[in-house]
């Protein structure tokens, strides 16, 4: 069975290019960056030249890159230093719907005597920055709230919190990891003052990230032992994974317009056709500014694992903000917080598409996902007033 | 991706016995669309009405809440309900060839339908969840506000499946795996039906100096008191603590709410239990 890729989200697959571009980097150009001979001297140059790819993905200089393990790394590698740089400030900033990598963090460290304020969003997903502007004083060390969101795809105004941010003195992060490569950005014009962003959403294999280091901003490493990447992350270099990063942000740029013309055209025809082929349907964060290639739609009176594997069944891979699939009881953080009704909150599908999403692909789904929900509801206690006949 | 057995699997994609019956002598319903999972259980009896001649069922969940709706009504039918009542959750995870630990509560779902079917039958207390309230002769105190769950209910299925953990406990009946509020409360019960000590107890420490005293009330607040607020869309921020004064602001939905002073007062009681019994909580703005 041909698989129909829709959960780009959760990870991606590696471009053929980007393959071709770190293939000889294994078993021929395996030195060490760091050598004093030749042999490492032209690794060192290719990962020059990653670098500089990354940066000119994000508008920013190449020593403002700097290269870690994931996105994951680079959340908790920004955070915490941002405390030990200001070691009299108590006071963190984040949002209910971030990444467990920031939220577990920052409640973590709630528990060590941090002062930690999740902000709420609304029905649609969007932030109140009147209630970032009440919250964040003179105490707040970091501001971390995510660029776009992983489940929803609603996209937060980056550059309207951090000149909030900004006139307090703090420090300002975000969780870019399933931003960069879907929305331009220009760190040379921006708040921002530090950006995670990870390899494998973005056509690169896994176990490669990146962070965005403001110049000028103090940084504490998370890593030490090595002098690698200028002494701030310690650690002989994933050199593959490094080129690999760099050809696909090399990539990301050259189909940033795709990815907000075709693939966005793919997702809106995907989720129309949805709303138009089946009854008591919602999109989560509809009314918000979005990705172009996310959707995550609930379906009232049917679980969402169930659905997932029903997709499955017919080749189609999706995830869902159910609580079932996670082995949690409750549905999804994200749509919690969000308030979605609980007749739907439990079976909410999410699809994530990317640039190599087919037309074909979305006709697939339009034609299995409406008998799906179908068999489900007939099958399901509930809304049986709402069933087609 | 859950490791299902081709069994669990093959009631899913085919389940058997899916509907109702109009004509149904015994009906039992549990569960609820928040919880994520409901049963809907009809039995059709024959003429002695003894007999299940017929079973049949609706329900909205997972992949093996269907399966073990599918696999509960191929047991029963032919049974008579005497026997029908000592099927337990366990046979029908035998049945599909076992299940998840994760998702043992959806046997117990199906076990449970069948009881307050037969028991609503033959006119007797119900026993189970009352998420929505429906059975207000539902037997036992409900203990797993978010679940609805009771004490009676728990204490059969700790007994039956001879659980030790609050963890194992919310595999089976879903009780605590909410806010987590009622954590307390389910080891008690285990300790009571098992017999064995609770595993995590908060006991209130004898003397504290005032650093350990701030750390755990701190600590009491984080744990024991904000998840219970977040559940009803509220929170509280720690302003300060001066001596035994602790001051607090209430926000989000807690803000501004008219009973925010019973609210203050349960802060106040959590950390007296905790911490100590000379705690006076303020509330402030902040
Ligand atoms: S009361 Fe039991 S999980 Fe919330």
């Amino acid at each position: 069975m041909k698989e129909i890729y829709f959960d780009n989200n959760a990870t991606t697959k590696v471009d053929e290019a980007v393959f071709e571009e770190i293939r000889p980097y294994f078993c021929e150009l395996y030195g060490n960056p760091s050598s004093m001979h030749f042999f490492g001297g032209q690794v060192q140059r290719k990962i020059d030249e990653a670098r500089n790819r990354t940066a000119a993905l994000l508008g920013a200089l190449p020593e403002e890159i700097i290269f870690t393990a994931c996105g994951t790394e680079s959340d908790n590698a920004a955070i915490r230093s941002a405390l030990e740089i200001f070691p009299e400030k108590r006071h963190i900033i984040t949002t209910r719907v971030e990444h467990p990598a920031v939220l577990t963090l920052c409640r973590n460290l709630s528990k060590r005597g941090y002062r930690v304020t999740e902000l709420t969003v609304d029905g649609d997903g969007n932030l109140d920055l009147d209630e970032l502007r009440a919250v964040v004083d003179d105490d707040t060390a970091i501001v971390s709230i995510m660029h776009a969101n992983n489940e929803t795809g609603v996209i937060f105004p980056i550059e309207k919190i951090g000149a909030i941010v900004k006139e307090k003195g703090a420090l300002f992060h975000t969780d870019a990891v399933q931003a960069v490569g879907k929305v331009p950005m220009n760190m040379a014009s921006s708040t921002v003052d530090m950006l995670a962003l990870s390899g494998h959403k973005l056509h690169a294999p896994k176990g490669i990230g990146a962070m965005y280091l403001r110049k000028g901003v103090p940084f504490r490493p998370f890593m030490v032992g090595g002098h690698q990447e200028r002494n701030r992350r310690a650690g002989t270099e994933n050199t593959v994974g490094i080129i690999a990063l760099g050809k696909s942000c090399e990539l990301a740029g050259h189909y940033l317009a795709e990815e907000n013309s075709r693939v966005k055209a793919l997702r809106d025809r995907l989720e129309a056709e949805i709303l138009r082929l089946i009854p008591n349907v919602r999109v989560n964060g509809g009314g918000a500014e979005r990705l172009p290639n996310t959707t995550s739609v609930a379906f009232e009176f049917v679980e969402g694992e169930a659905i997932l594997l029903l997709l499955s069944e017919k080749g189609i891979c999706a995830s869902s903000g159910s609580a079932c699939t996670s082995g949690s009881l409750e549905p999804s953080h994200v749509l919690r917080a969000m308030g979605v009704p609980f007749t739907c909150a439990h079976g909410s599908i999410r699809f994530s598409l990317s640039r190599f999403s087919t037309d074909e692909e979305v006709d697939a789904i339009i034609g299995e996902l409406p008998p799906i929900i179908q068999r489900l509801r007939e099958l399901s206690p509930f809304g049986r007033e709402f069933l087609q006949k | 991706m859950w490791d299902y057995t081709d069994k669990v699997r093959e009631h899913f994609l085919n389940p058997k016995n899916v509907g109702e019956i109009p004509d149904a002598d015994a009906v039992g319903e549990v569960g609820s669309l928040a919880c994520g999972d409901a049963l809907k259980l009809y039995l059709k009896l024959d003429e002695n009405k003894e007999r299940i001649v017929d079973a049949k069922f609706q329900t909205f969940g997972c992949a093996s809440a269907i399966a073990s709706s599918s696999a509960l009504t191929e047991i029963i039918k032919g049974k008579t309900l005497d026997e029908a009542l000592d099927v337990s959750n366990q046979e029908i995870a035998e049945f599909l060839g076992g299940l998840p630990e994760e998702k043992m509560h959806c046997s117990v779902m199906g076990q449970e339908a069948l009881e307050v079917a037969i028991a609503k039958y033959r006119g007797g207390p119900v026993p189970g969840h009352d998420h929505d309230h429906l059975h207000p002769e539902m037997e036992g105190e409900i203990v797993c506000k978010c679940f609805g769950i009771t004490d009676q209910f728990l204490k059969k299925v700790i007994s039956d499946n001879k659980l030790h953990t609050a963890e194992q406990v919310t595999h089976f009946t879903k009780a605590g795996g909410g806010c987590g509020g009622c954590i307390p409360q389910i080891n008690e019960l285990i300790a009571e039906v098992m017999g064995d000590q609770p595993k995590e107890e908060r006991k209130r420490p004898e003397k504290l100096t005032n650093l350990r005293k701030m750390q755990l009330i701190q600590d009491i607040l984080e744990k024991e008191v904000r998840p219970l607020l977040w559940a009803d869309g509220g929170d509280l921020e720690l302003i300060d603590i001066a001596g035994s004064t602790v001051q607090i602001a209430f926000r989000k939905a807690c803000a501004g709410c008219v009973s925010s002073g019973h609210t203050a007062k349960f802060v106040e009681q959590k950390l007296r239990e905790f911490v100590a019994e000379d705690i006076v909580v303020e509330e402030v703005e902040g």
